[in-house]
């Protein structure tokens, strides 16, 4: 069996109101680091996670949303959005900051299908 | 075969730490190995040897404690998220152990499946 | 690949978004998603739908909590603890629709 495996993040939940988003990006962090085959799926509420122009100074909560500028730098370049997802929330790719690729469900569901290891939190 | 748990909730409030210690319990009786049970986010209470439960209630952190007791479980509590909820070594549960993020990811090499129980 | 839902179907979305994106295979309801197995909900023709793409089980413990085991719908599985063991066993993958 080959060492590196297919690991996707499945992110349905939206930042800030709970920390299952922040917590999940520390946990990609440091897959990046096992040299595995990464990549991240934003699907429902996900999609906030990458929504542009987030300010938290009034709710005195660190702003993590610039990490997810930083992955390229780790090499994880790969981010799927859910297209339908997308346009439920009235969003396109230019509110989002970071470069993503949209996928129709369906796509979205055969690339789950093909992953080694799929965490969701 | 190997499986990897994640938990991702604490006792008591969310029903993911029985359901994953029922499914771990199984696993075992059916022969399968648990490589390691992996506690995150919230599910890092689940390690707090400060728990009490009433008499008539099941003990949830001594039930984990006794399964990695007599079945040499791995269980491994993140550190991240525990600092940030008050666990540390002074009141982890017997068979509770904290480390890094690493050891999850190492789980998800490791096991031929992950299971994630959260909410 | 095996999908596992733990939440209603009438009060959240996971449900919905596993049916809309998975493409197939099985499908195991735990916790409080045993409520969409079972019939007379708004939810049981959505269910019987999803059946025709998807094998549904239901964690039989988990529907007896909840006393609705008389409410079962038709054609979805139970399986016990050492069931689900063995669905996630001989799927190729799994993920957890939290």
């Amino acid at each position: 069996m080959s060492d590196i495996k297919k690991f996707m993040f499945v992110n349905r939940k939206a930042p800030y109101g709970t920390i299952y988003a922040l917590e999940s990006l520390e946990v990609v962090l440091i897959t990046a680091a096992f040299d595995q085959d990464v990549s991240l799926a934003f699907l429902d509420d996900g999609i906030y996670q990458l929504r542009k122009g987030q300010q938290t100074k009034g709710i005195e909560t660190k702003n993590f949303s610039p990490t997810y500028r930083a992955l390229d730098g780790y090499d994880i370049e790969k981010l799927y959005v859910e297209k339908e997802s997308l346009e439920a929330r009235g969003l396109s790719e230019d509110d989002l900051l970071v470069d993503v690729i949209v996928l129709p469900r369906a796509e979205m569901g055969e690339l789950m299908d093909q992953q080694d290891v799929v965490l969701s939190f | 075969m190997k499986f990897g748990i994640v938990i991702n909730e604490g006792p008591y409030q969310h029903q993911a730490s029985d359901s994953a210690y029922l499914f771990c319990k199984a696993a075992l009786e059916k022969g399968h190995e648990i490589f390691r049970v992996f506690f995150y986010h919230d599910g890092v209470n689940n390690a707090s040897r400060l728990t009490e439960p009433p008499q008539d209630d099941r003990n949830i952190v001594a039930r984990w404690s006794k399964l990695a007791e007599e079945h040499k479980v791995d269980l491994v509590v993140c550190v991240a998220a525990a600092l940030r909820r008050g666990i540390k070594d002074e009141n982890l549960a017997p068979g509770f152990r904290i480390s890094g993020l690493g050891q999850l990811v190492e789980a998800g090499i490791q096991a031929d499946r992950l299971v994630t129980f959260g909410d | 690949m095996l999908h596992i839902v733990n939440k209603s179907p009438l009060t959240n979305g996971a449900f919905d978004s596993c049916l809309r994106v998975a493409t197939g295979g099985d499908i195991l309801l735990i916790e409080d998603a045993v409520y969409a197995a079972t019939s007379g909900s708004a939810m049981e023709d959505k269910m019987r739908e999803a059946m025709k793409r998807f094998t549904v089980h239901v964690l039989q413990p988990d529907l007896e909590a909840r006393g609705m085991a008389d409410r079962l719908l038709d054609g979805v599985s139970s399986v016990d603890y050492g069931g689900f063991v063995e669905l996630v066993a001989q799927s190729k993958n799994c993920q957890s629709w939290l």
